[in-house]
């Protein structure tokens, strides 16, 4: 790679290293025995689709949580952190996907926050700001040490991130795909302060679902999929197609379009249907998208974050407010009605997180699946106990979740479970059109197939079905089209026989040619 | 168990093993109050007797009465600070209209009868909670700082009502045709005070609606997770206005209650009765993030604040030895359950 002058990268010293290490929460086997070094003074990408354990294996690096198994060697010898202070006090910092930015301190107070230097009058605050000036002369960024974070633009707040990451003289620097929010220009800002570091001994680790760009900086490749190592290479031996081929594997079976069958009347029609950005941007998240579902149709959304796949879902779901187009549901225009008179209709939508949009958690399991569906058993004043029982051990069988029955504490499930309880929950109003957002998101591969088998076995009964998705292998299971979504535009559409390079190609994430 | 809500006893119920500490931290309420009552009752011979226990019943009743709109408001996450003033307000509304309504345009002064005075005084009560309503669903007010402005305003506007003073006459005449006001405060059905028959009236609707209809169940799950509900068709803020009106409502018909008592209606009436029927609710069991929480033990709660500083009172101990006493009885009841859902929340 460029900047970095080793001739033999894999001759480096190795710093940091994982021998054999597991993760396990509860039943669910985050990661399964993972081995690779971190070189010193080189970038080493961790790549892996979403819930293959890379945050895991970044998080239990850092300190913040300890192996079931396995054991990390730092500088060839055995460490254990308990916490991610102990981590950093042996030069490793992590720079989280979500800034650790207090938005409403400056610059300096951010940098030091929690070990501020103590002059005779309290803090020293002439020292540390002389300290941050220094740190971002090196980082060649033109920032006041005195400017509140929540000035700065997102780049610089990320430069920020790095800048108290190198102040503990951080000697391994993990980082959760800092480009996500950066622009182009910013990204190579980052990747020429990334080279700057690696040339003074620093170490990198580095995440990103941008392959292409990933691929312009890293040394070594790490690619883990279902909590295991798939491969291990130096960047030499290895191209785009490799790391695709390892991420999604090639046995990966989600299940095929259901068929056997023809497509019934189109039972959702978006026209044009626009969202403006909901923060106040001076954009538009879904720009004039236009896309008919019919029922039995399988239609996945395939998009990089930010494209706008939430937004349109929840727009469509009557949670987000669209700026113009209509939505038109089996010919009768809905785009007016709440989100109850939609769910009524037959728009049902299960959203991304389910800890935050899905589950009460005050609830119990079976108060979970009847949440949506509660004017079913409603006669009256009353709720009828019976039909509620009924309704709820029906789906309960029908979504197939694993629990005690229906007075369990929705927290005593899995995740996979959990899933199933809020698609359950949703199915449980009898759709007529059901759009699932994300909904593979940190369930495990069984599970997975589980829920990909239930919305085929629907779309055989006659419901349109869409869901979104970043992880390109679950496009080619039980969809029949195959949507690619683009800064808000539907950028390409494909039917079943597509491969995955082609997807990738059209979402923008790897324009390899 | 006797405070858990319905959700939580089927979904602890099942596979935990009898544990001692659990069932004394579940029905903690239950427990205190029977210590409580014990420990009196061996200290005053007049304690537990029947004319005793309903005389603390119907003190109890106030308390209670706004415990239950609180519980309401807290079951949703939120809280409603102005519950005391509005009491006094609705009270003195009361006492102005059992003293005529003049109309001068007219040139004539309107008695209404009692009954109309309990509506009139019910729809203003229910009036300034829809607007506590109204300001934290549509306006995205902080519950907290809404019903802390209305507390402050409605404690004025009763004040300016009376110009600080109280109305002393509210017994009405017969020749008006408005006697009667005496009657909630005084009367007894049965034996029983009809404070303590209003009180346990609401309360078995209010446990009704929790329980059985699906606006308690819309109520239980936008607390719990208002951003769930809002997209399973949860119609979070209509259910929100709904319970800060009834929470008003509820202090409506305390006013009018405690004024019956009295035979007064004065604009400092209810003062910090808010952190009463908050204490009452906490010491119930409800947990004030939302979503958890019964009118059985809200119930318990009142009763535990009401019986203890009676007790105490008849014991002849100084009245500041039973704030001091109140304050410790909430503390360790928010301790309780921090402890209870704590454990609950490691184990989701």
């Amino acid at each position: 790679m460029t900047g970095t002058p080793a001739a033999k990268p894999d001759t480096a010293e190795v710093v940091l290293a994982a021998r054999n290490v597991a993760k396990s929460y509860g039943q669910i086997h985050a990661l399964k025995g993972v081995n690779f070094d971190i070189h010193r003074g080189q970038v080493t990408t961790l790549f892996g689709e979403n819930g293959a354990g890379k945050s895991t294996l970044m998080k239990i690096l850092s300190g913040v949580i300890q192996p079931t198994s396995g054991e990390i060697m730092l500088d060839g010898q055995p460490v254990a952190f308990t916490n991610s202070t102990e981590a950093r006090d042996r030069g490793i910092s992590i720079i989280h996907q979500e800034l650790s930015l207090a938005p409403n301190l400056s610059v300096r107070d951010n940098i030091f926050m929690g070990r501020e230097i103590k002059g005779p009058m309290g803090v020293d605050f002439a020292e540390e700001e002389r300290q941050v000036r220094k740190l971002l002369e090196e980082l060649e960024e033109d920032i006041d040490p005195l400017t509140p974070v929540e000035e700065l633009r997102l780049g610089q707040q990320q430069i920020v991130e790095i800048a108290r990451a190198l102040s503990v003289d951080s000697r391994i620097l993990i980082m959760d795909e800092p480009t996500s929010a950066l622009s182009a220009t910013e990204v190579e800002v980052l990747f020429k302060v990334i080279r700057d570091l690696t040339a003074k001994g620093v170490s990198i680790v580095y995440i990103s679902h941008h392959l292409e760009e990933a691929l312009q900086i890293t040394n070594h490749a790490v690619v883990l999929r279902d909590g295991t190592m798939t491969a291990y290479a130096p960047r030499a031996e290895i191209d785009l197609e490799w790391i695709v081929r390892n991420m999604v594997g090639e046995n990966y079976d989600l299940g095929s379009p259901p068929g056997g069958y023809d497509f019934g009347k189109v039972a959702l029609s978006l026209r044009e249907v626009t969202v403006a950005d909901p923060k106040g941007g001076d954009y538009n998240v879904v720009d004039k998208l236009s896309l008919d579902v019919r029922a039995g149709e399988v239609v996945c959304i395939y998009g990089l974050m930010g494209a706008g796949r939430t937004e349109l879902l929840e727009t469509v779901a009557g949670r987000l407010r669209s700026s113009g187009g209509e939505v038109v549901l089996e010919g009768k225009e809905v785009s007016h009605l709440s989100i109850a008179e939609r769910i009524a209709r037959g728009l049902a939508l299960v959203p991304e997180d389910r800890q935050r949009d899905g589950l009460v958690q005050t609830m119990t399991v079976g108060q979970n699946l009847s949440l949506a569906s509660i004017a079913a058993f409603t006669k009256g004043l009353f709720t009828q106990r019976k039909a509620e029982q009924a309704l709820i051990d029906r789906t309960i069988k029908e979504v197939t979740v694993k629990t005690s029955g229906g007075g369990a504490a929705i927290g005593s499930l899995s995740g996979g479970n959990q899933q199933k309880v809020v698609i359950g929950k949703m199915l449980a109003t009898q759709p007529k059109v059901i759009m699932l957002d994300e909904p593979s998101r940190g369930i495990d591969i069984g599970a997975k197939a589980e829920v990909f088998r239930l919305l085929a076995e629907g779309a055989k009964r006659g419901l349109a079905v869409v869901y979104s998705t970043s992880e390109v292998g679950e496009c080619l299971s039980i969809a029949h089209r195959i949507i690619v979504m683009h800064k808000g535009r539907i950028s390409a559409e494909f039917d079943s026989t597509v491969t995955k390079e082609q997807i990738m190609a059209a979402s923008g994430e790897s324009v390899a040619a | 168990m006797s405070d858990t809500s319905i959700s939580r006893t089927a979904a602890k119920g099942s596979a935990q093993p009898f544990s001692l500490v659990r069932l004394l931290l579940e029905g903690r309420a239950f427990f205190a109050l029977i210590a409580i009552v014990a420990v009196f009752s061996y200290l005053s011979p007049n304690y537990l007797t029947v004319s005793n226990l309903l005389i603390m019943a119907s003190h109890v009743a106030i308390y209670g009465i706004l415990a239950i709109g609180m519980l309401l408001v807290i079951l949703n996450g939120g809280i409603d600070l102005s519950v005391g003033s509005v009491l006094a307000l609705c009270g003195v509304l009361a006492g102005a209209m059992m003293q005529g309504i003049e109309l001068p345009t007219f040139g004539v002064i309107l008695f209404p009868p009692v009954w109309a005075v309990v509506v009139l005084t019910c729809a203003i009560g229910g009036l300034v909670g829809a607007l506590n309503g109204a300001l934290i669903a549509w306006f995205k007010v902080p519950a907290f700082v809404a019903t802390l402005g209305v507390m402050y305003v409605a404690r004025g506007v009763a004040l300016l009502q009376t110009n600080g003073l109280t109305y002393n006459n509210l017994s009405g005449r017969p020749e008006l045709g408005n006697t009667g006001f005496d009657w909630l405060g005084f009367n007894r059905l049965a034996g029983i005070p009809i404070s303590v028959v209003v009180l346990a009236t609401i309360a078995v609707l209010t446990g009704l609606m929790l329980s059985r209809s699906s606006f308690g169940r819309w109520l239980y799950a936008s607390g719990g997770n208002e951003r769930a509900a809002d997209l399973s068709g949860v119609p979070v803020k209509r259910v929100k206005i709904t319970v800060y009106t009834i929470s008003g409502i509820l202090a409506a018909v305390a006013g009018l209650v405690l004024s019956s008592q009295l035979t007064s209606a004065g604009p400092t009436a209810g003062t910090t009765y808010e952190l009463t029927a908050i204490a009452a609710v906490v010491i119930g069991g409800a947990a004030l993030t939302g979503g958890r929480g019964t009118v059985r033990g809200t119930m318990l709660g009142a009763f535990v604040i009401g019986f203890l500083s009676d007790g105490l009172v008849i014991i002849g101990v100084s009245s500041y030895w039973q704030t001091v006493f109140t304050g410790a009885v909430i503390v360790l009841a928010v301790l309780m359950n921090s402890i209870q859902y704590g454990k609950g929340g490691r184990k989701s």
